[in-house]
């Protein structure tokens, strides 16, 4: 137990469902420790063991639901704090060229390493009520794939890698965005990245929601972090249509296949990013050299194909994904 | 026979007629007649049938099969089937009330169909073209493994052959029992369809009641033209799940073919009596005379 994980646990309100066992051992530890009764060194000694052990046993066993939660996690570090931690000189870059800036997606440069600039673009959920409804929750607009498709053909013209970095409940279900295509926008942002000629490089980094996440991420690698989800559709929407109910989302939670390890296993993703102890708001920079050892690790792969090759490896890819007889 | 039976039998007889409005609510109200959901008219199923499964009063589109549809845009007897033998598996052998196993084999029998999309090679009006119908009645058009592969296949055809290429969508969207492999369908067929474009192949997209999710989201809105049936309903997400987001109420056309050709997101409706000609015109306007070849006339 570090300085760190009191410092969280004193600032953080939420404390999931499944934590708490943890919450009281960790409360029990520090009345011990700050009482100074003598004698109880012993004690202390194996509440922290059992603490450790503890927490071993609960995110090693974690449940799909649970996992979503940690997904969705008040605290998950967003794009815009990763962009701080994976490189040097980000540069925001904004509007769609045609009338908007949707805030739940975010894009511009950012240094990787030194002469390496990639262009980012990412879902933006928001921290604190206001900025969190001026990005809409991190659900974007048929404009912010607009935004996106921009950036995407600015990496293209510049010969500069993507990095998506998804965290989306999924694309806004609303009045104007389907009278201004919400389709047709996830559709063509699908088509355009299936078809650059750069390395593109996706990383689901919490929820990867439907149609709105995949316009986002058809890349020549896809990665997820440890307790990222990735589905067809949200649990509760699932549970409300098969299960009618939808108090049965961790039942579709489990049944959908969401979390990382089953994604790997079934062959729809390529790597698991370890996230710290505890889950990736635990400790952003920790989080965030992760992902940064993995994007280059890949982008470095990559870079023996010609341009050509990335597109065909990208479009042989998705090509190969199904499961059929026959 | 039983008591009961035999009063059950006078009560269905009663039907034959013109039968009264409360026992007419269901779907299926007899084998004779129909009745409109649009404007509630009794029509004679044969009248319905010759009449394209449009009521005459009305002009309200009934949903039709997929092979009632192939049949009402190709010319007689030019269809030959491809992908037959690609069929449904169970990745995650999910299981949710019933077995998805279950649920596939019942989908079989009410729709017989091999699954949601249909795909084949035919002529209209004398012009070869690929064509994929989706089938409604299957799973609810739901978008899984196959539908993806047989679509993706069906582009490669059209390649190979020069042809171009019509899908007919109508599907509630992606099929949640494949999980993500479902959602993979979308870019599988979107970059197929990127290929196509790549050959300067036209792909016609004919958008039937109604188109949503996963579908409306990838292959039905990538046509170099987009068509779509009157009144249709297309969309990204349900109207539901929009009032719950919004809390406010809907337009009354919203979401319709009429409101997506006002929004810019189509480019003609048209109706089902004309769609045959529209298809093969438009097909005929692209395909390009053979340009003249480059002869080198040396020195």
């Amino acid at each position: 137990m570090s300085s760190n994980e009191k410092k969280m646990k004193k600032n953080s309100n939420f404390v999931l469902e499944f934590e708490k066992p943890l919450g009281s051992l960790l409360e029990k530890i520090d009345e011990l420790e700050e009482s100074n009764v003598e004698g109880c060194e012993d004690v202390i000694e194996r509440l922290k063991k059992e603490f450790k052990e503890l927490k071993e046993r609960i995110y090693t066993n974690l449940q799909p639901h649970q996992r979503l939660q940690i997904a969705r996690h008040p605290d998950r570090p967003y794009s815009l704090d990763y962009v701080k931690e994976l490189g040097t000189n980000w540069i925001e870059l904004h509007g769609d060229r045609s009338g908007s800036d949707d805030g739940a997606i975010v894009g511009g440069l950012l240094e990787l390493t030194e002469g390496q600039t990639v262009v980012v673009v990412g879902n933006e959920k928001g921290r604190g009520i206001k900025e969190k409804q001026k990005r809409n929750f991190g659900m974007p607009q048929p404009w912010g794939y607009e935004k996106a498709m921009r950036l995407f053909k600015h990496a293209e013209t510049f010969n500069l890698p993507i990095i998506t970095l998804i965290d989306t409940p999924g694309a806004y279900p609303g009045l104007e965005a389907e009278a201004k295509g919400q389709s047709i926008a996830i559709a063509r942002s699908i088509q355009l990245m299936s078809t650059l000629k750069v390395p593109i490089i996706a990383v689901i980094t919490g929820e990867g929601g439907s149609g709105g996440a995949l316009a986002l991420g058809v890349a020549n690698r896809v990665l997820m972090l440890e307790h990222s989800v990735y589905s067809v559709i949200s649990p509760e929407g699932c549970a409300a249509i098969l299960w009618r109910t939808r108090e049965k989302s961790s039942e579709a939670a489990t049944a959908l296949r969401i979390t990382a390890k089953e994604l790997l296993d079934l062959g729809l993703i390529d790597e698991i990013i370890t996230e710290p102890s505890g889950g990736a708001h635990k400790n952003y920079q920790s989080s965030a050299t992760n992902i940064k050892e993995s994007i280059l690790r890949h982008l470095n792969q990559l870079k023996g194909f010609s341009l050509e090759e990335l597109q065909e490896d990208r479009m042989k890819k998705f090509r190969h994904f199904g499961a059929f007889i026959g | 026979m039983g008591l009961k039976d035999l009063f059950k039998l006078k009560r269905s007889r009663k039907g034959l007629g013109v039968p009264p409005k409360e026992i007419i609510s269901g779907e299926e109200i007899s084998e004779l007649w129909t009745q409109c959901k649009s404007c509630n008219t009794m029509i004679y199923n044969n009248d319905l049938k010759k009449n394209l499964m449009i009521c005459p009063k009305c002009e309200h589109h009934f949903r039709i099969s997929s092979y009632e549809r192939i049949e009402q845009l190709i010319d007689a007897g030019t269809w030959e089937e491809v992908n037959c033998s690609i069929e449904t598996d169970d990745p995650l052998k999910f299981h949710d009330l019933k077995s998805y196993a279950d649920r596939v084999e019942a989908a079989k029998k009410t729709s017989g169909t091999t699954e949601a999309i249909i795909t084949g090679t035919a002529k209209i009006k004398g012009y070869d073209f690929a064509l994929g119908v989706m089938e409604f009645s299957f799973l609810g058009g739901s978008m899984g493994s196959v539908v993806g592969e047989r679509i993706a296949r069906l582009c490669e055809i059209a390649i190979e052959n020069k042809f171009p290429l019509v899908l007919v969508s109508s599907s509630g969207g992606a099929r949640m029992h494949e999980g993500l492999f479902s959602l993979m369908q979308m870019a599988k067929t979107s970059s197929s369809l990127a290929k196509l474009r790549d050959n300067n192949l036209l792909f016609i997209s004919l958008l039937a009641d109604p188109t949503y999710g996963g579908v409306s989201a990838s292959f039905a809105t990538l046509g170099d033209i987009i068509i779509a049936e009157p009144k249709a309903k297309i969309g990204f997400a349900g109207p539901r799940v929009i009032e719950e987001t919004i809390r406010q109420k809907l337009p009354k056309n919203f979401q319709t073919a009429e409101y997506l050709l006002e929004h810019g997101q189509l480019d003609m409706v048209v109706h089902r009596k004309d769609l045959k000609n529209k298809l093969a015109q438009l097909i005929k306007m692209h395909v390009q005379m053979p340009k003249p070849e480059f002869v080198e006339t040396g020195n």
